[in-house]
């Protein structure tokens, strides 16, 4: 059966399109769920897409974390169900407590769109099947505030729990061990910076975001 | 009564002559009042009223059959089959982002970002064609980070890739940067909507921000007069409107949806000259009236005089005509999108703009719409050629001190460390990105996401040098290289739009170098078959009453017909053969107009190498059939720089050299003989390659091998690709890249 993915639209939003393309040229179904609009429309599968949800005002995804369709989500999330944030996404999932650390700026205080090799480092979660650790994957990333940071005692506890996902092989940003995604705990929710729905074309550039995708299809 | 103003400081405070002031003072058989005359001040500008180059803009070449709009809507609208249409338009924000550089380049984008959704297209791609003074300058780095920060910080919230451009540093353009903007959109053709308000009754609704004090006055003041030691630029800056790219993708949003349901019958941003100028445009190209109601503007603060409501260019605002029956639903998605809308206007049958105080109040303001533009003053101003014109072209180009190594090294600029800080990815159709020849992008229904196939290039270009030395020449020249940079991604030119960033109209040099760019465009662009669709004027382009260097900016738009693959890139691969194709110039060919005289040799005067216009339209259409067979294993346009950097360019991003059998001095070295490409072929492909040249009549000519880690110009000049990539990548994060400016 085909996988319904909600795709969920803030105003401010703009790679929903992209993702939805993305998904239905890998065989997912897929759905705009607008922020203002608590149903889930029975969905099996959510994604917080890329952008500037709510102009990234005050601080990327502190505003978004109270669109009401985020109590939902987040409910979503308790019972298991998948939900990848992408870039922006994976912002507003720290700011909403549902994945941990936080996103900050750049170190050379910078945008940066460019092409990124990362590496998984674990595959015990929804991105992860059919790849093996130490996969080499090669997905654009574009953004201001992609700098992983947390605490020593989360980074030990998500080093331990196998929630780092990926990693950067040539540090970007900055990040704190070159993480470019983790997950919770269950493996069900998953950020990550680098844009998996870019990567799904050899005519634009790579298709190892195809991999990612297809496994949160499954 | 008496034609003369009762106070004359008045109207030249606002920008307009007393010849000016007695022209209204005829339509209106009457003395205007003072909102009167602030209304005819913004719209007789020369920023909207193009007084000065009407008269020669008309000789351009503007139609062709896939041509649906053409100059003088919001943009350009070109039929690119399966019912998709392309909007298209380039504009100038060079004295805003002189004064401001952040907000100046940012409501930049934002201002041409509306003229294409007003066409009822989603902006997909922009273009940023930018030029600054020396990097040796601090204030020009200051403003060079700042337009680039504000290209990225707006471009990218607001959600429309920024996919290629320019980034040029000259003496010319300290003081008094460039800032051009390009877009592009797609639309389903049959919503193709027109600036225009038709239907007695029908109501004018403004759409998104506060109309605030920013902007009062932005094209007269600011647009249209130079820059100088007496006036105090920071005075100006409240001139330069302050950009909101997240009100602006509601706006967009908002808009496209409002389209989308068929629930307005026109459409027309807000930017130079604000309200005014879009109630008046909208009435009179609907051969309409309007009533404006000043009282019904969402304001950003309490006491706004009317005149200043009138003429705020206050950013993310548009118009809809909308049909009474539609309000509802137009008010409920505005709603949805936390977009401001109020009725402000209503369309009448009378012709007259009328302001007023509410809709049955006092009349502020009454004038027949059609006044405001198309009664402006059209200017022949007085030209005539540099006095020393003749004396000019005597000087020879090619003398100086050389060293052919070092020189080449000082050439090299890699221009990522801007086009990194733009999302160029977005929308999933950029095929090849900034940093190549030209920019190419997937072609799919803008509705149903369908790919078609094909693809849709771009390319952006300028030399102010070449124009310098021979605004017409120059000009042929520069349209010929955009060409050519859209024929190495494989694709023909289908349209162009052009911004004519020059000095000051009231100087005859300046308009003999408008006139003459106008004429060698034309030429150029009918020899392509492509036609003018759009265009902007930027003039008063001055410092102290100096001049900028002429510099016509061309944008062309070009099909690339069968797009499965991805092109050849400019990437060296090795044991391969170089071949030149394009007409070789003489050994002593002008250096006039090239790079290397002007910062090298320290001469600007000169000659242009001959140019062959018919050789280069044939070079162009064999080089887009040959990349679109993949038939070149790598292909680059030689520009700016010569032959010696186009290789160079090749080898940095391959990190492979080549060997050249010749050109081991500086003339064959960095000359700019126009209409010549470089491409790479197989060794075992070379025959049949050269016969397909042969039979278009395109002159080919193998000029060496690659491979290796050196780049060698005959048997004397060679440097390792190492030293190329270093010296190029190091320019710009070093000059720029220090963090001194931030949003």
């Amino acid at each position: 059966m085909t996988r319904r993915v909600g795709v969920v639209r803030f105003p401010g939003t703009n790679c929903e399109f992209d993702t939805i393309d993305a998904i239905r040229m890998l065989g997912g179904d897929a759905e705009i769920l607008w922020h203002g609009d608590p149903s889930l429309k029975n969905v099996d599968a959510i994604v917080i897409p890329g952008g500037f949800a709510h102009g990234d005002y005050l601080r990327c995804g502190a505003i978004a974390r109270f669109s009401p369709v985020m109590g939902a989500v987040a409910s979503f999330a308790q019972e298991g169900g998948p939900i990848l944030g992408i870039c922006n996404g994976f912002q507003v999932l720290t700011e909403a407590g549902l994945l941990p650390g936080a996103l900050q700026k750049n170190v050379g205080m910078k945008f940066l769109c460019s092409m990124q090799q990362v590496e998984f480092v674990s595959t015990q979660n929804i991105l992860g099947r059919g790849s093996e650790v130490g996969d080499h994957l090669q997905i654009p990333i574009n953004h201001f505030e992609g700098n992983y940071v947390c605490s020593p005692e989360v980074l030990s506890r998500i080093e331990t729990r196998e929630q780092i996902v990926f990693r950067y092989t040539d540090n970007p940003n900055g990040s704190t061990k070159d993480i470019a995604g983790v997950c919770n705990e269950a493996g069900n929710v998953v950020g990550m910076m680098p844009h998996p729905e870019r990567a799904t074309s050899a005519l634009l550039g790579s298709s190892d975001g195809a991999s990612v995708i297809k496994s949160f299809l499954s | 009564m008496s034609a003369a103003p009762e106070d004359a400081s008045v109207h030249r405070a606002l920008g307009l002559s007393d010849e000016e002031y007695q022209e209204i003072y005829r339509l209106l058989g009457r003395h205007p009042n003072h909102l009167e005359l602030a209304m005819y001040s913004v719209m007789w500008s020369e920023h909207c009223s193009y007084k000065s180059s009407k008269v020669h803009l008309k000789r351009l070449p503007t139609e062709a059959p896939w041509v649906l709009v053409g100059p003088g809507e919001n943009a350009g609208v070109i039929d690119v089959g399966d019912d998709i249409a392309v909007a298209i338009r380039i504009e100038s924000h060079n004295h805003p982002s002189a004064i401001e550089p952040y907000q100046g380049a940012a409501t930049g984008v934002g201002g041409i970002l509306r003229d294409i959704f007003t066409m009822g297209a989603r902006p997909i791609a922009v273009m940023d064609p930018l030029r600054f003074g020396p990097l040796d300058d601090p204030r020009s780095r200051w403003i060079a980070e700042g337009v680039i920060s504000g290209v990225s910080g707006y471009g990218n919230s607001v959600g429309v890739p920024t996919v290629g451009g320019e980034i040029v540093f000259d003496e010319t353009y300290k003081g008094n940067p460039l800032v051009n903007v390009l877009a592009m959109g797609v639309l389903p053709t049959e919503r193709l909507v027109l600036g225009k308000a038709s239907g007695v009754g029908n109501l004018a609704i403004l759409l998104g921000s506060a109309t605030g004090r920013d902007g009062i006055g932005g094209v007269s003041v600011l647009a249209s007069s130079g820059f100088d030691e007496k006036s105090n630029d920071a005075d100006k800056r409240p001139s330069v409107q302050v950009g909101d790219p997240f009100e602006e993708k509601r706006l967009l949003e908002a808009c496209l949806e409002l389209l989308e349901e068929g629930l307005v019958s026109g459409i027309q941003d807000l930017g130079g000259a604000g309200i005014t100028c879009a109630t008046s445009e909208t009435a009179s190209r609907g051969g309409a009236g309007m009533d404006v109601d000043v009282s019904a503007i969402h304001s950003r603060e309490e006491g706004m005089e009317p005149f200043e409501l009138m003429t705020s260019e206050s950013q993310e605002r548009m118009l809809a005509i909308v049909e009474p029956r539609h309000l509802e639903r137009v008010l409920h998605i505005s709603a949805q999108w936390e977009i401001t809308a109020s009725v402000i206007g209503r369309v009448t049958g009378t012709g007259q703009l009328r302001v007023l105080d509410s809709f049955d109040g006092e009349v502020l303001a009454e004038l027949p719409a059609s006044t405001l533009h198309d009664d402006a003053p059209e200017y022949k101003r007085p030209m005539s050629p540099p006095s020393d014109l003749a004396e000019r072209r005597q000087s020879d180009a090619s003398l100086g001190p050389v060293n052919c190594v070092e020189d080449l090294l000082s050439l090299l600029c890699d221009p990522s460390w801007v086009y990194s800080q733009y999302d160029h990815q977005l929308f999933l159709n950029t095929v090849v990105g900034p940093g190549n020849d030209g920019t190419l992008l997937r072609l799919r229904h803008p509705s149903t996401g369908e790919e078609t196939g094909r693809g849709l290039a771009l390319s952006t270009d300028g030399n102010h040098r070449w124009c310098y030395v021979d605004p017409r020449e120059g000009t042929k020249m520069v349209v010929a290289e955009a060409v050519m940079n859209i024929a190495c991604v494989g694709a023909h030119p289908l349209a162009v739009v052009n911004c004519l960033n020059f000095g000051n109209p009231e100087h005859p040099e300046v308009m003999w170098q408008l006139s003459e760019a106008v004429d060698g465009m034309s030429e150029a662009c009918v020899a392509f078959n492509a036609p003018v669709v759009g265009g902007n004027v930027s003039l008063y382009n001055e410092t102290n009453t100096i001049d900028i260097a002429p510099t016509p900016v061309i944008g062309v738009l070009g099909m690339h017909p069968a797009l499965s693959d991805p092109p050849p890139t400019v990437d060296l691969p090795s044991d391969s053969l170089l071949v030149l194709l394009g007409q070789e110039p003489a050994s002593n060919v002008s250096m006039g107009g090239s790079r290397w005289a002007w910062e090298i040799g320290g001469c600007k005067d000169g000659v242009l190498p001959e140019f062959d216009l018919d050789e280069a339209v044939r070079t162009a259409s064999f080089v887009a059939s040959s990349v679109q067979k993949l038939s070149l294993k790598a292909v680059h346009d030689i520009g700016e720089g010569g032959l010696a950097v186009a290789l160079a360019e090749m080898a940095i991003r391959s990190g492979i050299g080549a060997k050249l059998n010749d050109y081991d001095n500086h003339i064959s070295m960095f000359n700019e003989s126009g209409g010549r490409v470089l491409v790479v072929v197989g060794n075992n492909d070379l025959d049949d390659f050269l016969e397909a040249a042969s039979a278009e009549e395109v002159t080919a000519k193998v000029i060496g091998q690659t491979g290796g880690s050196l780049l060698e110009f005959g048997p004397t000049v060679e440097i390792s690709v190492d030293a190329l990539i270093a010296a190029s990548e190091s320019q710009l994060p070093d000059a720029l890249g220090q963090g001194t400016v931030s949003a």
